[in-house]
């Protein structure tokens, strides 16, 4: 490259372009990693179009700037946040298709480079926790909670856009690498000193390093907002122990991401300070320390595992009551679980490193506080099971996953007792046995807790039904798809398949991986059962209309309200009674009334700080990742310059006239009386217009 | 139904009690939202906090990493760190003053006053922990020479970062102050403000008895 463009392009040249390589060097096997990486870019580069004219062509740019773009709606953000995680979650399933495809063909080379191979694993960890897990459970929080604790926003609404925006740019940045290559091929975790330059100068793990330190600040900010909006926004009445259980889990979440978010931020801040600026933290020479980043990776990470973890806990809960039809059993003993799980996810990082020097009664200590957080855990699980007893079971999808979680959880859990174990952990540290262990969590935990919520909520959110065949299709096959995949990865880990192999020789592990490749072609499955459950939904909802808004004989106060809410979601606030605030209404014959009067209600306006945060900080973090000063200098002028700017704003609220509200809520009143209400039996079908009848005491429908 | 109204959420049940200086009954305007903007920032100063916390504890086990390199007794100048303590100590003097001004004195010049003496005490900091860091460099103290050095690079820098940063939201509040006047939003940035000024100066006491005089110890 010669010196005139170098300003402009920094190091970036025709060498990132994904077919680069198989250019200059065309083997085989290089042309068909060049086709499978250049068919991904151009997949990002026909989505990003077929995105642009299509909103050109249906003339729909002002309107998304108008309501979504710049909504400052929790409801709306939680949507977008939702959607994101989705199209991400897409990439990193077909990521972990050609992993398994690659390990089933893998006896003696496979199809895959092993820098390929590299990159695809990290990426799919890397999505799939901080693209996909984290904005999932964001979104989730996001439209729900202010929902159940009887409030109209979060308490910062233009900083919950900041945080949408940070999240959109990690995972642009993401995608992006896909066209302009290389990822990192660190993994998910990035350990130095692999991941210093001396070993790995190019751009992947800068775009790592970013597209991480971005997803954390966003975490960071809407930790901070979830739990200032619940400690000081809930409607008169709603004590503590009042709380739902899904608000309490997000409270404990948002706490933990307040906590552990700063970990992973210092560590990659400092890994980017090795690498631009010739520090030597990390680095093997000069009194650099790589287990400082170890440590404070794992400060960050294991609380991580119970962020993730946690709202699919809260979700669970609503669900098992919900369609068991009974109160959730042991509220009491399920807050102190969680706020339990929440303080020992601080005390247990070091069992992520047993192998790695400390002393044996270090890792005694460590081991035993692991095992210990089986204890809330198992309170959880018997509290939810006593909640089913005896219940009116409805197997909806929502409580397929539940199901499924329940077994499957129970069994990771379990395996995680085994690993908590030192002198175990050192036979099967760093084999395939830890990647079945977590990914038997998160799967069963926390997808599966976000897919039945979706389930759960989607009527709220959109005003009709998902469809239910096409649900359970996608349910069962999540299920029989994730235990194909992944019970023969214990298997290989105890016969000591290392992770993150690219080829192997020993012919004993062929049939497991043939297995795994299966179970991986199910989730597929599942995945494309989604999308047409989806598709399904969207072309029948007029018939699966539940306008009224209580489709499931709801239990919390989400459900007191039409569907889809309007955007103050409440026209007056509520006054809370009780525990299932929103049974104790249904029971008392109090639900639906008119109130007294209808106060004007204040909205934050509409505001582009998300936008600009969005486009500035993919802007800032490309430029970073390719050297190209004057960008960052641009963009980080830009959003200095928007912060300053808002800072002087005063017009930042709208006001909505009492008139207007009271107009809608007796309109919906008077569609409410003529709706007829239907019992449990008809869940399922056109009947249910999201009115249940009322319960009677004793009565069973 | 209108006594519910009149108080929308938990928070107004309570008197608004945030810690740190309340503005009491003079100024209610806006004083809702100053309660859940104060109690935000100070979550936010506990997750800033974890991010200094964090950076001691790299400093402190990096201390004997100097790799055969200049260690704090040849680089650290305790007259500069001294006259460095001072400054930012009097500067939250300063703005302590500022904060009671705002609390209360009807006439803005007072305030304006405090607030431009802070100002120039932040300023003084920052300025004077670049010539500290100046001498360093050319004793040789630069951050690629030892891990003990990227430590001391990764953590004192910040806190100067963050003071540039409280001066450059000082500016755009002394600003704000000009343009809207005494608002309920300027007086809550100054509010916040105070809250970041006085945490930096706890941060600082932090470096000063553990960066530099546990160096020498």
């Amino acid at each position: 490259m010669n010196d005139s463009t170098h300003w402009l392009l920094g190091r970036l040249d025709a060498s990132a372009l994904p077919f680069w390589d198989a250019l200059q060097h065309p083997t085989t096997k290089s042309v068909v990693n060049a086709v499978i990486a250049s068919g991904a870019a151009s997949l990002v580069i026909i989505g990003a179009l077929v995105v642009v004219f299509g909103l050109t062509w249906l003339r729909r740019w002002g309107w998304l700037w108008r309501e979504w773009l710049t909504s400052p709606d929790h409801k709306k953000i939680g949507i977008m946040f939702i959607a994101l995680a989705l199209v991400m979650l897409a990439r990193a399933v077909i990521e972990a298709v050609f992993m398994r495809l690659q390990q089933a063909l893998g006896l003696d080379g496979g199809f895959l480079t092993a820098d390929h191979f590299g990159q695809l694993f990290t990426t799919h960890g890397t999505i799939m926790v901080f693209f996909m897990a984290m904005p999932f459970l964001t979104g989730i929080i996001n439209y729900v909670m202010p929902l159940q604790i009887g409030t109209r926003d979060l308490s910062f609404p233009v900083m919950n856009q900041i945080s949408l925006g940070l999240t959109a740019a990690g995972a642009a940045l993401v995608m992006i690498s896909l066209v302009l290559a290389p990822f990192s091929t660190g993994g998910w975790t990035g350990y130095p000193s692999f991941t210093e330059r001396a070993a790995n100068p190019g751009a992947g793990v800068d775009y790592w390093i970013w597209a991480v330190t971005l997803s954390t600040l966003s975490s960071t900010l809407s930790g901070i907002n979830f739990a200032v909006t619940i400690y000081k926004r809930r409607a008169p009445g709603m004590r503590w122990m009042r709380l739902p259980l899904f608000t309490w889990t997000a409270l404990c979440t948002a706490i933990l991401m307040v906590f552990a978010m700063p970990p992973l931020t210092v560590a990659t801040a400092l890994l980017a300070l090795d690498r631009y600026l010739d520090f030597h933290l990390f680095t093997a020479d000069l009194g650099g320390n790589m287990m400082n980043y170890i440590n404070l990776f794992w400060a960050f990470g294991h609380p991580e595992v119970y962020i993730l973890i946690l709202p699919a806990f809260g979700i669970f809960s609503e669900v098992f009551s919900t369609f068991a039809g009974k109160t959730l059993y042991g509220y009491t003993a399920l807050v102190i679980a969680t706020l339990a799980i929440a303080v020992l996810s601080f005390t247990v990082w070091l069992h992520h490193f047993f192998t790695m020097g400390q002393s044996a009664h270090i890792n005694a200590i460590f081991g035993i506080a692991t095992m210990l957080i089986g204890i809330p855990t198992g309170v959880k699980i018997y509290d939810w099971m006593l909640t089913l007893f005896r219940g009116r079971i409805r197997l909806s999808v929502p409580m397929i996953y539940a199901s499924g979680f329940i077994m499957l959880f129970v069994l990771g859990g379990l395996t995680g007792i085994v690993l908590a174990v030192p002198s175990v952990d050192y036979q099967v540290h760093n084999t395939l046995f830890l990647v079945a262990h977590f990914h038997n969590m998160l799967i069963p935990g926390l997808l599966f807790g976000m897919l039945a919520g979706t389930n759960f909520w989607f009527p709220k959110a959109f005003g009709f039904r998902l469809e239910e065949r096409w649900g359970r299709r996608a349910a069962y096959a999540w299920i029989v798809g994730f235990m194909l995949a992944f019970f023969p990865l214990y298997a290989l880990g105890v016969l000591g398949m290392p992770r993150r192999t690219v080829a192997f020789f020993t012919p004993a592990y062929l049939p497991w991986t043939l297995t795994a490749m299966v179970g991986a072609v199910i989730i597929l499955l599942a995945m494309t059962c989604l999308l047409v459950q989806l598709w399904v939904s969207v072309r029948d909802r007029h018939l699966n209309a539940v306008p009224i808004g209580d489709p499931w004989d709801g239990r919390s106060l989400e459900w007191a309200v039409s569907s889809p809410p309007p955007e103050y979601n409440f026209p007056v606030i509520p006054e809370i009674h009780g525990r299932d605030a929103f049974m104790l209404e249904k029971e008392r014959g109090k639900a639906y009334q008119v109130p007294d009067e209808y106060p004007d209600i204040v909205l934050p306006a509409n505001s582009a700080m998300g936008v600009i945060v969005a486009v500035t900080g993919t802007a800032i973090a490309f430029g970073l990742t390719w050297y190209q000063w004057w960008l960052v200098l641009l963009a980080a002028g830009i959003t200095l310059a928007a912060v300053i700017t808002r800072g002087f704003c005063r017009d930042t609220t709208r006001t909505l006239p009492g008139e207007e509200v009271r107009r809608t809520h007796l309109n919906w009143l008077a569609q409410v009386r003529a709706t007829v209400p239907i019992d449990r039996s008809q869940e399922q079908s056109c009947a249910n217009r999201g009115l249940p009848l009322p319960p009677v005491e004793g009565a069973i429908q | 139904m209108s006594a519910l109204t009149a108080r929308q959420t938990a928070a107004t049940d309570a008197p608004a009690r945030h810690p740190g200086i309340n503005l009491g009954h003079a100024h209610r305007e806006g004083e809702e939202s100053r309660e859940e903007m104060v109690f935000g920032f100070w979550v936010f100063m506990m997750s800033d906090m974890i991010l200094f916390g964090l950076l001691f504890a790299t400093y402190v086990t990096m201390l004997g990493g100097t790799a055969g390199g200049p260690g704090p007794k040849e680089l650290f100048d305790m007259r500069g760190a001294f006259f460095e303590t001072m400054l930012l100590l009097v500067s939250s003097f300063t703005f302590g003053m500022a904060s009671l001004a705002l609390k209360y004195r009807d006439d803005r010049r007072a305030l304006v006053g405090w607030l431009l003496i802070t100002l120039l005490l932040g300023l003084g900091f920052v300025a004077h922990e670049l010539y500290d860091f100046h001498k360093m460099f050319e004793a040789g103290g630069v951050p690629s020479r030892s891990g003990f050095l990227s430590a001391f690079f990764s953590l004192v820098p910040l806190h100067g970062l963050h003071v540039s940063v409280a001066c450059v939201w000082l500016i755009a509040l002394l600003g704000q102050l000009a343009v809207h006047g005494l608002d309920a939003q300027t007086k809550n940035g100054l509010i916040r403000l105070a809250i970041l000024w006085h945490f930096l100066d706890i941060v600082w006491i932090g470096i000063f008895s553990l960066v530099y005089l546990g160096g020498l110890a």
